[in-house]
This record gives structure tokens, C-alpha cells and sequence, in this order.
């Protein structure tokens, strides 16, 4: 190709105290192309597209545009050159209209007043440019729009700005099955407006499905390059740097199996309805669906967090009801929520101190913060180093702990309580790919053990990879059983509801 | 979509619509209250247009700061020294002035530019130093309450009877007063939802990265709030030493108008968190504050009584509108 | 922040070395700048003086810590050491016997008012700060009415006894205040329950991460209304210190609920929750203190002390934020 890159990136440098984060990387885009930029947690991704949008100032190296360097000293010095970032966490306010927020720090005025009109008209247009216009109204607020109206909304903040670069920062993370889809196809028709796209992922099928090139980042180094979107093996080995055989731990075998532990009965509340479904001891229990099929508010309604109001559960042969999480702890269940900084750590406690947090919670107000019915800090320690928790300390504030080290202390937290039911919600997200294989052989150690475990997770291909039996929701209720190992396309038939999967 | 999304994504459109008209109901209440107050007592003298206006009159000062807190809630800040601005300016004012009618415009002029320097550096500690713009403003709190103490312990100056206009004149028949607090009210509407700069102001509130990722100066913006707000206060306090005919350094303090204007703009539907609400609901706020103030009075209740059901009321205020979050609050 | 970075194969023999609260730093050289100043503050009569004028500021702000590091403030603390001096003063009415079941009395009406400050606030969800300055209006608001707007005189001396009294002739310091000696033991009561016991760990979780605390199994409402508790039980025994140093009036514990907050910041605690330390606030009062006793002897009048607390409020949360930033978070 001797076309000139509209974006370019030459020997990028970046270090941070003690780190280096980025070493002589080079990376280029041309028009109406889709580059995907791979690679694991902490490999770079993030500090890159950063140097990108004028965040951070590179400390080597040079960002061209059209061929000509350029110095972006701040998000704004990109934007005017065309790039625009769509980030993970949404930069929308949801109490303002989608105009509102398409518009947001560049409002038309006329005559020192808001030309609401004029903003308005625009809004429409570049919504009706890729088919959103009939399904997003400009005056609504953003608030009341569902996940995937709002990335169109951000994308069509950055169709408005005429970005001639977009990056697209995992922007399936919370997106459903059908709603991945009509972002493709947008991606497409990006594409075809000669718009670049660099599209930062780390599910395989995306790529096959988009990239026309790929470069794989790994330790802050390119690992890889690929004009030509290869088999997904070989993208994964320059990730990991290594073939992954046991990435799944195997299935359990009949014998491992044993008694029903849990099982609920015409279960339902706002949310749900009609919930039937039994877990065994021994196995591992994959809920799969869309988003919003009820999968979280079933594990939230066992878990006593949000009870169910009709219907009967039953734990361990007692018939039982949870209106409070410290009814189900008490009980025998345990829960790791899937955001794992928002409602799982306290980010500012050493990562003991994680660990014994439900222990003590269960220990009488005044009693040793060191001891308790359940274990003590000797026990917590050995429980941790069995999992082969990597810290420089367990007096170590957990936040400066790597994803998976932080699950693991989570993990912790429960087994101390011998738990005889443990609900993992989207155990793996934002863990890389080495310490993924980690949480999953856990599981099936804990499964091993005799305890029954749920996994919710929107990662598919990991539900029939981990689970023994996989459940799929769909409004609110359970729809389909599928065994170990069945296909995607036949669970995906069951989560949306479809005849058949639209191409 | 499937139904069980689309039930749990119209829940949140009828919670913001309740919101909305939760201080005109209040108001309404609060009316309701005040007539059948008169009523039950007997006083139906108080249900005329000159008491309408008095009612309306006893909380201009409180009116005045409370547009200006609005401004820095919606930021996410807010400011907890406009009831020691307000002393040190009447003092200030009072003392320039000190009875001679020329020396009017310069105390006015010397005036905002203290309140200037004070919304300044609020603003300034607030954004550059990162302090919690709680302990700002409670700290320029201290500052300026030592500052005025050092200097005056009583009545202090005297303001001359052109300047009781401002407290005490009528135009067109209506108390200047009032007037001037609804025109100040309806730039406060205007530069909110016309301009720019109030766009700026919802976006800072309602995500400060969004708003910077947007190209927005966001300091600039938040600084500028803590300024028009201490501006407010500086007119409230002018208003009160026109109206007291001279400043003393207690009387921002026991008006306390730093947590009732708070309690007024909460009242009114804007949140603390920032990027939501608007004038008037505040100017709601305020009159309901007034119609509460005269329902206890119409009562006769004791000053005492009044203060202690005064601090449960702006709780209740503020639980009235918290109940029903479900995020655990600090 | 990947696994490859932290490869400590034994964890658990590398501790982090203890760092040493910079507070500490400041109170020593506050101390030496008085000593300095005043050659007779090494005498016992100096220090344990001192330490007897800061013993109600630092219980406290040992109470406060609780509130700031559960990730709330309580402003009601000043209105209620008022409360507490008006209120025994109208019990007690002079009369020496009551004493005992006047404080009963008080620590009564801390712990209603430490119940109803956290009850506001985890279940009507009113911002603390909003609650406990209502609580601070209302509790005012009741003194005034107790007393009919004007107290005046002492507490009878067996009450004045606690804030007051001084023991003689002891070995060594020859002198040892009972304010001191109360201050060392809810000290000591409330250094344990923050750092020795479930209760005071539940306190961090809940001002860190209260949802995380709750899907842990953190009773969150009863953790966070004993903080509130704890900070009201504080400001009654520092109440009753005050109303042995002088005479009963209704503005006996104004602008204390600032104190302690300023007190808690010096010593670390971290402004909505998560972190904080109950030696180090009550490290941070004697700070403050030690300012004050120094402005004194500089001949500053009583306003510039406002001043200078204001302006010590705003440095030490710059500077702690300007550490925290510079730290990397």
C-alpha cells in the first residue's frame, strides 16, 4: 500500500515510574480500513490509544497525521484533528438529551443563545446516516435509553465531529448478542464512509468478523503483525506468548456429582418469573443469556439482595427465603459480583483484610479483628497462598493487585466460610488471558470440593467451555438446558429468542 | 429488546418526572398549609396581597444566596461560606459607607470585589488543590469569620436612606425588593438553559471527564460558579445591611443562610451530586421556606420551638427527596 | 500492574515497612517550638496542663475519626457537648448527689442522638452532612429552650470534679489531671475498637466500599450507626470535661465539631471514608492545640485563632491530596 496512513504512530515510548509502559511501538491506520489492536490486560492497549487522544504525551516517538507530526497536548488538540475515542465507561450524561450530548462542549449559538433548533436537525441527521434515527429521538435523555442506544449516540457524536479516526475501546463489553450485530454492522458502514477504525478487542470473534489488519501489543512491545486477519490460534499465541492446552479445566465426570444442593421452584419477582432449576454438588452451573435476561437479578434474588416474592427455594434439603444477603451467607451461599470494583473490593484494604472481610462480618462487634468462629489470620494467609495469591505483601492494599489476584482474594473471602453454593457473576471480566485458566480451574477445585457453582458470564464461549450444564435465560425466565460443550449457535437461538441467527 | 429491558429502562423516565414537579407539589402543599393555618387560627387578615408580598419579602436575602448555591450544586460543589460573606460585606458595606450618600457606589464596588476574590478562591482550592469543597469553603469560612471578628464585635457603620431603597422602596407599586429578586432570578434561568456557559455547567455537574474529554475547561467552569455564588451572597449581604440600615458581623450566622440556602436548592429538586435541576425550583424552595417561617408565626410558635422544628424540616426536606435512592448515601 | 511485576514467590516474609505518620513529625516540632517559648512547658504543671485544655478536643476527635472513616462527618458534636453542660446544669440544679445519674442521663441522650444521626442517614438516606447539621440546629434549638435562652453559673463541684480536678502528689509528674487520665483510657477504649476488632475493620470496609461491605455480609446499617453512636458517646464525656472548666453557657461547644474534624484530617483520616487511625487524630488535636497554645503565647487575640484553624482545615486536606495524587492514587 502506498497510500499515506491518516493516522500514524512511530517508535511510541512511554514510561511511568518503575514501569515501562510502552516501547517502540509503531502503528499505522489507513481510511476505510478496520485495524484491531490486540493484546492482554496491562500489555499497553489502553496507554497507547491514551497517547493517541492527547491523555498522555509520549516520551519517544511521534504521532502523525496525513504524514505531517503533530503534538496532541490534551483531548481536545485530537478532536480537532479528527480522532475520537470511544471509551469503556461511556462519556454521556445521562440527565441530558442525546442532542444535549452530541453537542456537548460545541453548542451552536446564535446570537449568544443555544440554536436548540439547528443542533436538533444535525442530531437527526447523523443519526438517520446509519439507521438510527427512527430508534433514537434526539429530545429523549440519554438516561432512558438502553446500552446500546447510547454507544450510538456515541458514535454518532463522533460522526458529527467528522472524525476522520475512531477507536473503539471494547465497546462489546456490555453489549448482547443482537446488539453486537447492529454494532458490526455499523462498523461496516464506517468502513465504507472511509472512516478509520481502530477497534481494541480481546475476543477473537470480533476479530475475524471486522479487522482487515491486526497488531498484537504484549509486555508494551508489538508482538505481532498481520496484514491479513490469521487463524485466531495464532493471534492468541502472540498474546500469550504460548500454545494454552488446559486452558478449560475438564468437565466433571459422573461420579463427581452429587446430591441436588439448590434448587428453586416457581421463582419470581419483578424481574423474574417462573424460575425452575436444580444445582447439584460437584458441578458447575452455566447461566447463559442476554443482557438483561434476568441473569444477575436470579443470582441477586438466591442471594437475598433482591428476594424473590413468589415461589420456594430450597438449600440443602430446608426450604428457605432470603430477604437480606447475610440470611443466604448465613445459609451457606456465596456470591462474587461481576463488578469487581464497584461492588466486590475495598480498594483501600490490604488484601487480608479483603479476605477475612465476611468472616468478620459474621464475627460478634467487639471480638478480635484477628480471629473469629470461622478462621483466623494465619488461616486466611494459608488460604490465600493455597490459591497462589501474587502480592508483595497480604498487608498490601489490594488495589495495586493485578485482576485476577484480586478475584482470587475475593474467592477467598468465601471459602473461609465453607460455603455450600458459590455464585460467580462474569468471574473473568477485565482478567488476561494467563489468569483467566487460573479462575477456572479454581472453580472446578471448589466444584471438586463439593460445592455447587454457578457461573454467569456474557462471555459465551467460556459458559460451554466451564460449565457441566448450561441454563439459558431469556425475559426474565429459563428458557433452554444445553449439556457440556453444546454450540453457541444453539444457545444463541435459545438467549434471543430467534428462528435463526441473522449473518 | 426483550420486555424485562424495557420495563426496567421506563422505571427511571418516571422518577425524573416525579422530580420535576416535586416542588411545585410541595409549594402547593405548603400554601395549603399556610391558608388553613389562617383559618384554623382565626387570622384571616394574613390572607391578603400585601401579606402575600411580606411572606414573599421576609426571605429575599435567603432567595439572593440560594440562586447563587445553585450554581455551585449543579457544579457538584458547594459553599458553605456565604453566611460569613454575607456579615463581612454588610460590615463592609455599612462602615464604607457610613451614612454619606456619595459613598454609595464605591462600598457596592468594594463589595463584589470582595465577594469576587472570595468565590475566586474557592474555586481556586476547590479545583487546583482538590480539597473537598466542603472543607473550602468551611475553612474560608473560619478566614473570613476571624478576619471580620479581629475587626468589628457589634453594629458597625451606618448606611444612608438613598441605599434602604434596596430593602425598603417600591417600584411600579411592588417592593424593589421583590422585584429585583425575580429579575435575578430569570438571568439565573436564562444564562442556565440559553447560554453556553449553563450548558457547560448541567456537563461539569453531571460527569467532570466527559465534560473535559469534550474540550470543556472544566476548573474554569467550576470556578465560575463558586464566583457568581459568592457574588449572590454579596448582594444578599448588601440587601441585609440596607434592610438592618447597618452590618454586624452575626448576622450572616444567624440567618443561617449556608445551610438553608442549601436546604432551598435541594428542596427544589436540584441534587447535591450535581448536573441536575434548576432556578426554579429554587425559587419554589425559598417560598416554601417563607410559607414555613409564617405558618409558625401565624401559630405563634416559640423562637426557640421554631429553630429546633427549623433543623428537622430541612432533614425531611432533603429525606423527602433521598428516600427513595437506593444507593447507599455517605 | 500484571502479575509479571509483583513476583514475590514467599509473600508473606516481605512486610511493608511501618511508615510514620507525618503528624507525629509536626506535633514534636510544635512542641519544641513551645518549649522554646515557655522553658517552664517541661515542667509537669506545663505539659500536663496542656495536655488537660486538650483532652476534650482529642476523645473527640477520636469519636469523629469513626464517623469520617465509616464515610460520613458528624457536625452535631459541638451543639451536643452544649447540650450536655446546659442540660446537666438544669439536672443537676446544684444539687453535688446527682452527679452520677446526671451523666447517666447524658450518655443517654448521646446515644439517642448518635441513633438517630445514623438511622437519618442509612435509612432515610439524608447526606450526613445535611443530618447532623439539622441534629446541630435541633440540638441548639433544645438547649436554648432547656435553659430559656440565658444559663448562666457553675456545675456543682462533684461534676466539675472529672474536667477539674487534679491529683496531687503523684510520683514522677507530681500532678495528673483527671481530664488526662479520662482522655488515656477512651483513648486507649477507642483505639481498640477502631484497630483491634471486628467492628472498627467493618468501618473501614464500609467507608471504602459500603456496597462491597454489604454483598460481603457487612451488617452496613448497624455498622455505620454505631460510628454515629461512638461520635455522639465522645462528645458527651468531652461535654462533660468542658463543664468542668468553666461556667455553663449555651455556646460552651461551638465551632468544637470543626475542631475535631481538623483534629481527624491532621492525624490522615481520609474525607469519605476508608482510611483513618485513632492514635493520629488524637495525635492531630493535640496538633491543633499545641497551634493554639503557641498563637497564645505569640499575643495573637481569639479571631486569628479562627483564621489559622481555617487555614490549617484547607492545607491538610491539600497536602493529604497532593500526597495521594503523587503517590499514583
Amino acid at each position: 500500500m502506498t497510500q499515506t496512513p491518516v493516522i500514524e504512530m512511530k517508535g511510541i515510548g512511554k514510561r511511568f515510574p518503575g514501569v515501562v509502559a510502552l516501547h517502540d511501538v509503531s502503528f499505522a491506520c489507513q481510511r476505510g480500513e478496520v485495524h484491531a489492536l490486540v493484546g492482554e490486560n496491562g500489555a499497553g492497549k489502553s496507554t497507547l490509544i491514551k497517547i493517541l487522544s492527547g491523555v498522555y504525551q509520549p516520551d519517544d516517538g511521534d504521532v502523525l497525521v496525513e504524514g505531517k507530526p503533530v503534538r496532541f497536548r490534551h483531548p481536545v488538540d485530537a478532536l480537532a484533528a479528527g480522532i475520537s475515542v470511544i471509551y469503556q465507561e461511556f462519556s454521556l450524561l445521562p440527565e441530558r438529551t442525546v442532542t444535549q450530548n452530541i453537542f456537548l462542549g460545541r453548542e451552536i449559538t446564535r446570537n449568544w443563545m443555544l440554536d436548540d433548533e439547528a443542533m436538533r436537525t444535525e442530531t437527526q441527521r447523523v443519526l438517520d446516516m446509519f439507521g438510527a434515527g427512527s430508534r433514537i429521538d434526539p429530545d429523549a435523555l440519554v438516561s432512558e435509553l438502553d446500552v446500546a442506544s447510547q454507544q450510538m449516540v456515541e458514535i454518532a457524536k463522533a460522526i458529527s465531529l467528522n472524525a476522520r479516526v475512531l477507536v473503539m475501546d471494547e465497546p462489546t463489553a456490555a453489549l448482547n448478542e443482537s446488539e453486537c450485530r447492529e454494532l458490526f454492522e455499523i462498523v461496516d458502514k464506517l468502513r465504507d464512509h472511509g472512516t478509520a477504525v481502530i477497534y481494541i478487542t480481546h475476543r477473537m470473534r470480533e476479530v475475524t468478523r471486522l479487522a482487515d489488519r491486526v497488531t498484537v501489543l504484549k509486555d508494551g512491545e508489538v508482538a505481532a503483525r498481520f496484514d491479513h486477519v490469521p487463524e485466531p490460534s495464532a493471534i492468541v499465541h502472540a498474546m500469550v506468548g504460548r500454545d494454552i492446552a488446559d486452558f478449560y479445566a475438564p468437565f466433571a465426570t459422573a461420579d463427581e456429582i452429587g446430591a441436588t444442593v439448590l434448587s428453586v421452584q416457581g421463582g419470581g419477582n419483578s424481574a423474574l418469573r417462573n424460575i425452575d432449576f436444580e444445582l447439584k454438588a460437584g458441578e458447575i452451573l452455566g447461566f447463559a443469556g442476554i443482557q438483561g435476561a434476568g441473569r444477575v437479578a436470579l443470582a441477586m434474588a438466591m442471594f437475598g439482595a433482591r428476594p424473590f416474592d413468589t415461589g420456594t427455594m430450597m438449600l440443602a434439603g430446608e426450604k428457605v427465603h432470603f430477604t437480606h444477603p447475610r440470611q443466604a451467607i448465613r445459609a451457606g451461599i456465596g456470591l462474587l459480583p461481576g463488578d469487581r470494583k464497584g461492588e466486590g473490593l475495598t480498594l483501600m484494604q490490604s488484601v487480608r483484610d479483603n479476605g477475612m472481610l465476611s468472616p468478620r462480618a459474621f464475627g460478634s462487634l467487639v471480638g478480635s479483628h484477628k480471629k473469629n468462629d470461622f478462621t483466623d489470620v494465619s488461616g486466611m494467609d494459608g488460604l490465600l497462598d493455597r490459591m497462589e495469591v501474587k502480592a508483595a505483601s497480604y498487608d498490601q492494599e489490594i488495589k495495586l493487585l493485578s485482576g485476577g489476584n484480586q478475584q482470587k482474594a475475593i474467592v477467598a473471602r468465601w471459602l473461609a466460610l465453607k460455603p455450600k453454593v458459590l455464585i460467580f457473576i462474569e468471574p473473568t471480566r477485565g482478567i488476561d488471558v494467563n489468569a483467566k485458566a487460573g479462575i477456572y480451574h479454581l472453580m472446578r477445585d471448589l466444584a471438586r470440593a463439593g460445592a455447587g457453582i454457578i457461573m454467569i458470564s456474557s462471555d459465551l464461549p467460556e459458559v460451554i467451555g466451564a460449565a457441566d450444564r448450561i441454563l439459558v435465560m431469556r425475559e426474565g425466565t429459563i428458557v433452554a438446558e444445553h449439556k457440556a460443550g453444546a454450540s453457541e449457535t444453539a444457545i444463541m437461538l435459545d438467549a434471543t429468542g430467534e428462528t435463526e441467527v441473522a449473518a | 429488546m426483550s420486555d424485562a429491558t424495557a420495563g426496567s429502562v421506563r422505571a427511571p423516565a418516571m422518577r425524573v418526572r416525579f422530580e420535576r414537579w416535586a416542588p411545585a407539589l410541595l409549594l402547593l402543599a405548603a400554601v395549603t398549609m399556610y391558608v388553613v393555618a389562617c383559618l384554623a387560627t382565626g387570622q384571616t387578615q394574613y390572607l391578603n396581597w400585601n401579606n402575600f408580598l411580606a411572606v414573599i419579602g421576609r426571605s429575599i436575602a435567603l432567595g439572593i444566596t440560594a440562586i447563587g448555591q445553585t450554581f455551585v450544586i449543579l457544579v457538584a460543589s458547594i459553599d458553605l461560606s456565604v453566611a460569613s460573606l454575607i456579615s463581612a460585606v454588610a460590615v463592609l458595606a455599612s462602615v464604607v459607607m457610613n451614612g454619606d450618600p456619595a459613598m454609595i457606589v464605591p462600598a457596592i464596588g468594594a463589595s463584589l470585589i470582595l465577594g469576587a476574590i472570595v468565590g475566586l478562591i474557592n474555586g481556586l482550592i476547590v479545583t487546583r488543590l482538590d480539597v473537598n469543597p466542603l472543607i473550602a469553603t468551611l475553612g474560608m469560612s473560619l478566614v473570613i469569620q476571624g478576619c471580620l471578628s479581629a475587626f468589628v464585635s457589634n453594629f458597625a457603620g451606618a448606611v444612608p436612606t438613598q441605599f434602604q431603597f434596596f430593602a425598603y422602596g417600591n417600584v411600579f407599586g411592588l417592593p424593589f425588593a421583590i422585584l429585583f429578586f425575580f429579575a435575578l432570578a430569570l438571568i439565573a434561568f436564562f444564562v442556565l438553559r440559553f447560554t453556553r456557559f449553563g450548558s457547560n455547567i448541567y456537563a461539569v455537574g453531571g460527569n467532570q471527564d466527559a465534560a473535559r474529554f469534550a474540550g470543556i475547561s472544566t476548573e474554569k467552569v467550576i470556578i465560575a460558579a463558586h464566583v457568581i455564588c459568592s457574588l449572590c451572597a454579596t448582594v444578599a449581604g448588601l440587601y441585609l445591611a440596607s434592610r438592618l440600615r447597618s452590618g454586624a458581623p452575626w448576622i450572616g450566622a444567624n440567618g443561617v443562610y449556608d445551610l438553608e440556602s442549601i436546604a432551598v436548592v435541594v428542596i427544589g429538586g436540584t441534587v447535591l451530586a450535581g448536573g441536575r435541576g434548576g432556578i426554579w425550583g429554587t425559587v419554589a424552595g425559598v417560598m416554601i421556606f417563607s410559607l414555613i417561617d409564617s405558618i409558625f408565626n401565624v401559630l405563634g410558635v416559640d423562637a426557640f420551638v421554631k429553630q429546633v422544628l427549623r433543623g428537622i424540616i430541612i432533614v425531611a426536606a432533603v429525606a423527602f427527596y433521598a428516600v427513595r435512592t437506593r444507593r447507599i448515601v455517605a | 500492574m500484571t502479575d509479571h511485576t509483583l513476583s514475590s514467590p514467599q509473600p508473606k516474609q516481605t512486610r511493608r515497612l511501618p511508615q510514620i505518620n507525618p503528624v507525629y513529625f509536626i506535633l514534636a516540632a510544635l512542641i519544641v517550638a513551645i518549649i522554646l517559648n515557655n522553658p517552664n512547658f517541661v515542667e509537669p504543671s506545663g505539659y500536663m496542663n496542656f495536655l488537660k485544655r486538650a483532652a476534650p478536643l482529642a476523645i473527640l476527635a477520636a469519636g469523629q475519626v469513626y464517623v469520617i472513616v465509616s464515610g460520613g462527618f458528624d457536625l452535631s458534636v459541638g451543639s451536643l457537648i452544649t447540650l450536655v453542660v446546659v442540660g446537666s446544669s438544669m439536672l443537676s440544679n446544684n444539687d453535688p448527689s446527682s452527679t452520677w445519674w446526671v451523666i447517666c442521663v447524658m450518655l443517654g441522650i448521646g446515644l439517642g442522638v448518635g441513633l438517630v444521626n445514623g438511622l437519618v442517614v442509612c435509612f432515610l438516606k439524608v447526606p450526613s452532612l445535611i443530618a447532623t447539621l439539622g441534629m446541630m440546629i435541633t440540638l441548639n434549638g433544645i438547649a436554648f429552650m432547656w435553659s430559656g435562652g440565658a444559663p448562666r453559673g457553675y456545675l456543682p463541684e462533684s461534676f466539675r470534679y472529672f474536667g477539674r480536678f487534679n491529683i496531687r502528689d503523684v510520683p514522677l509528674i507530681q500532678m495528673l489531671p483527671v481530664a488526662v487520665i479520662v482522655m488515656a483510657v477512651v483513648g486507649f477504649a477507642l483505639y481498640w475498637l477502631m484497630h483491634r476488632t471486628n467492628l472498627g475493620r467493618m468501618i473501614h470496609a464500609v467507608g471504602d466500599n459500603p456496597r462491597a461491605a454489604q454483598l460481603a455480609g457487612v451488617p452496613i446499617n448497624r455498622v455505620r450507626v454505631s460510628a454515629f453512636v461512638i461520635s455522639s458517646l465522645s462528645a458527651v464525656i468531652a461535654g462533660i470535661l468542658l463543664g468542668g472548666f468553666g461556667g455553663v453557657s449555651t455556646d460552651v461547644g461551638t465551632g468544637y465539631e470543626l475542631q475535631a474534624i481538623t483534629a481527624a484530617v491532621l492525624g490522615g483520616a481520609q474525607l469519605l471514608g476508608g482510611r483513618g487511625s485513632v492514635p493520629a487524630a488524637i495525635a492531630g488535636a493535640l496538633t491543633l492545640t499545641a497551634i493554639f497554645t503557641l498563637l497564645n503565647f505569640l499575643g495573637l487575640p481569639q479571631p486569628v485563632r479562627q483564621v489559622v484553624q481555617g487555614l490549617i482545615l484547607i492545607a491538610a486536606v491539600a497536602l493529604a491530596m497532593y500526597r495521594r495524587k503523587r503517590t499514583g492514587q
